[in-house]
């Protein structure tokens, strides 16, 4: 059963309307509606391809957090082989709110470590809805120094609505462990390449992303804070995350402008929730093409050229 | 050119400057109700003398009471595009910003400066809560980033006060940015092995704290700051309970390994000496009140504060 978005309704009743119809056919042998439903598929193609066609960014927020979009998971499953997950922070615990281990991509041995957030109510709470904790910023870092020791390029798949704010969460070091992951990223001398999938959220974001290549789905987005949470603190209003979303730029489009991300993966028409397949595939795609742009880099270069991409990183605001 | 147009004696008023009451008045402590006399709060670096109660105090008066004679450059800053978002919620980002600057007469929410601190020489930089929050937005990157490699420069530690409600919003995912570029002047210190001590102050939150505020080599805060990724009451929200007593505070945090000190404001000056000196390795510094530092030939790039 598909998940309507609120934007969506229009598209919920035509597409309901042709489902009516053919159930009715169904039950009654002599009626002939497929003419009439048929019809109704095409305006409900029409329309769902006009909806997606400009969406704005407070819908794009909604896209990015539809629950049937393929998560960090089905990517894994999708693109990668031996996949072997690696669990824990050798610390205190393993936080299932971070997927991390080995795998092949294209037959070559990779890191990959990502947000997941799970596709139902046990999975959802099992992953903390992608919300880590100290501990999954800490296997992060573990792993990226795995990683780097062996020579082996990083993936990472970005989907959170942020670091969890729990009360253990803080006194285990929330804070610190960001920090650290962010310089883990900057300092090890092994590609590291980072797609944002459906949430970019804030620090626990940043956490994973601070990479060589930064590659963001069509309808993903990527932001300093919720468009609610900003509307709640500059508007005094969570009413006004759509204007909250439209000023803070949060969307793939406008991160390419302002230099901060360096490339959009096209999605599905109706987003990859719609095409989840072909959204695997086409990130797989700009995987290999990121992976390939940073072959042949030494260690050092790579880590000095990722450094000069952060410090530039801004400076010519919309016009980059 | 002569030693004193590079630095500048502070003016005895400075430490009252515009934003604080004049002289003659009286200033009730927020925590303990006792009335200060302002003079006798500002000598005591805006600490309650009853109830060591740490007020905010602005970055240039932090650094007259803690460089030699109170005197130190200001280390020049790039300037970061203006509004790179045009944003613009109840009010323009630029009007924000220009009032910010009216009522704290700062430039920007950050200052950074060099001198010496019992004769050692160190870059400081210093983050004004009073300014829009002392919210974490390209200038306040930029100024990282300058005092980083001012310090890799000239082989000086650094010494930063972090002070800040987190990113500034008004300039979106740039503000996010500053995460990653301030952990790159971290790197800088580290690779030429100078020292970063951080001294946190009330209060440090956000992605501030998840960055360069938490990446020192020495972690020191200021008695009952908050310092903290999420707010005590979005955490409440979240987790529907009440919080326990000094939650994310200094000393909490000290007893939670997260801290190396937690420092009376009056002492720290004394104690980043000692601490840098041995970090340094230079000798013991000399006991006691230091005069200004001997005429020397203005560094390269430092910007004369006139
Ligand atoms: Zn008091």
């Amino acid at each position: 059963m598909t998940t309507y978005l609120e934007f969506e309704k229009p598209l919920a009743e035509i597409e309901g309307k042709a489902e009516e119809l053919r159930a009715l056919a169904r039950k009654n042998e002599e009626m002939d509606v497929e003419k009439e439903a048929a019809a109704l598929d095409r305006k409900a193609e029409q329309l769902l391809a006009d909806l997606y066609k400009d969406l704005s960014p407070w819908r794009k927020c909604q896209v990015a957090r539809h629950p049937d979009r393929p998560h960090c998971k089905d990517y894994i499953e999708g693109l990668f082989t031996e996949y072997t997950p690696l669990a824990g922070d050798r610390n205190f615990a393993d936080d299932h709110a971070v997927m991390g281990g080995l795998a092949r991509f294209n037959d070559m041995p990779v890191m990959v470590i990502g947000h997941e957030k799970g596709h139902d109510t046990a999975s959802r709470i099992t992953r903390n809805f992608g919300m880590a904790r100290p501990e999954g910023y800490r296997k992060a870092i573990r792993l990226m120094d795995m990683a780097h020791r062996f020579g082996l390029p990083v993936v990472t798949l970005i989907d959170t609505p942020g670091a969890y704010p729990g009360k253990g969460a803080e006194e285990r070091g929330q804070s610190e462990a960001i920090a650290r992951s962010t310089q883990k990223c900057l300092g090890i001398g092994v590609p590291l390449v980072s797609v944002i999938i459906g949430e970019g959220g804030s620090g626990g974001a940043v956490a994973f992303a601070t990479a060589d290549r930064i590659a963001m789905l069509e309808h993903s987005v990527y932001s300093v804070i919720s468009p609610e949470g900003c509307a709640s603190i500059l508007w005094k209003d969570s009413e006004k995350m759509r204007e909250a979303a439209e000023a803070l730029r949060l969307t793939a489009q406008d991160l390419k402008k302002l230099g901060v991300i360096d490339s959009i993966i096209k999605e599905p028409v109706g987003g990859a929730q719609r095409g989840r397949e072909a959204a695997i595939a086409a990130v797989g795609a700009e995987i290999a093409a990121m992976l390939d742009a940073l072959k042949g880099k030494k260690p050092a270069e790579l880590i000095k050229d990722r450094r000069r991409k952060f410090l530039d990183m801004g400076s010519k605001g919309l016009a980059a | 050119m002569n030693w004193i147009s590079n630095y500048v004696r502070p003016k005895i008023n400075s430490l009252f400057s515009r934003r604080e009451v004049p002289e003659n008045l009286w200033s009730k402590c927020p925590e303990c109700g006792t009335m200060l006399f302002h003079r006798e709060l500002s000598e005591n670096l805006n600490v309650c003398t009853n109830c060591d109660h740490h007020m905010a105090i602005t970055p240039r008066a932090r650094f007259t009471a803690l460089f030699d004679g109170g005197i130190f450059t200001e280390v020049k800053v790039p300037e970061p595009i203006a509004d790179p978002l045009h944003f613009r919620d109840q009010k323009k980002y630029p009007d924000r910003l220009k009032a910010a600057q009216k009522s704290t007469g700062e430039k920007e929410a950050m200052l950074v400066a060099e001198g010496e601190i019992g004769r050692t020489p160190i870059i400081a930089a210093a983050q004004d809560f009073s300014f829009m929050g002392g919210s974490m937005g390209m200038y306040v990157g930029n100024a990282i980033i300058a005092a980083a490699e001012r310090a890799v420069k000239l082989k000086r530690p650094l010494v930063l006060f972090s002070a800040a409600g987190g990113a500034r919003m008004q300039e979106g995912i740039l503000s996010l940015m500053q995460m990653p570029r301030t952990t790159v002047a971290v790197e800088l210190l580290r690779e030429a092995n100078l020292p970063y001590i951080v001294v946190l102050t009330h209060p440090t939150t956000g992605g501030v704290t998840a960055s360069y505020a938490m990446l020192g080599d020495v972690q020191i805060a200021e008695p009952n700051a908050l310092i903290c990724f999420a707010g005590p009451r979005v955490i409440e929200q979240t987790i529907r309970e009440k919080l326990p007593e000094g939650f994310q505070r200094a000393e909490y945090l000290l007893d939670h390994g997260m801290l190396d000190r937690v420092t009376h404001r009056t002492k720290l000056r004394e104690e980043l000496i000692t601490i840098l000196r041995m970090l340094m390795r230079k000798p013991p510094a000399v006991a006691g009140d230091l005069p200004a530092p001997k005429a020397k030939p203005a560094a390269e790039g430092a910007a004369p504060k006139a």
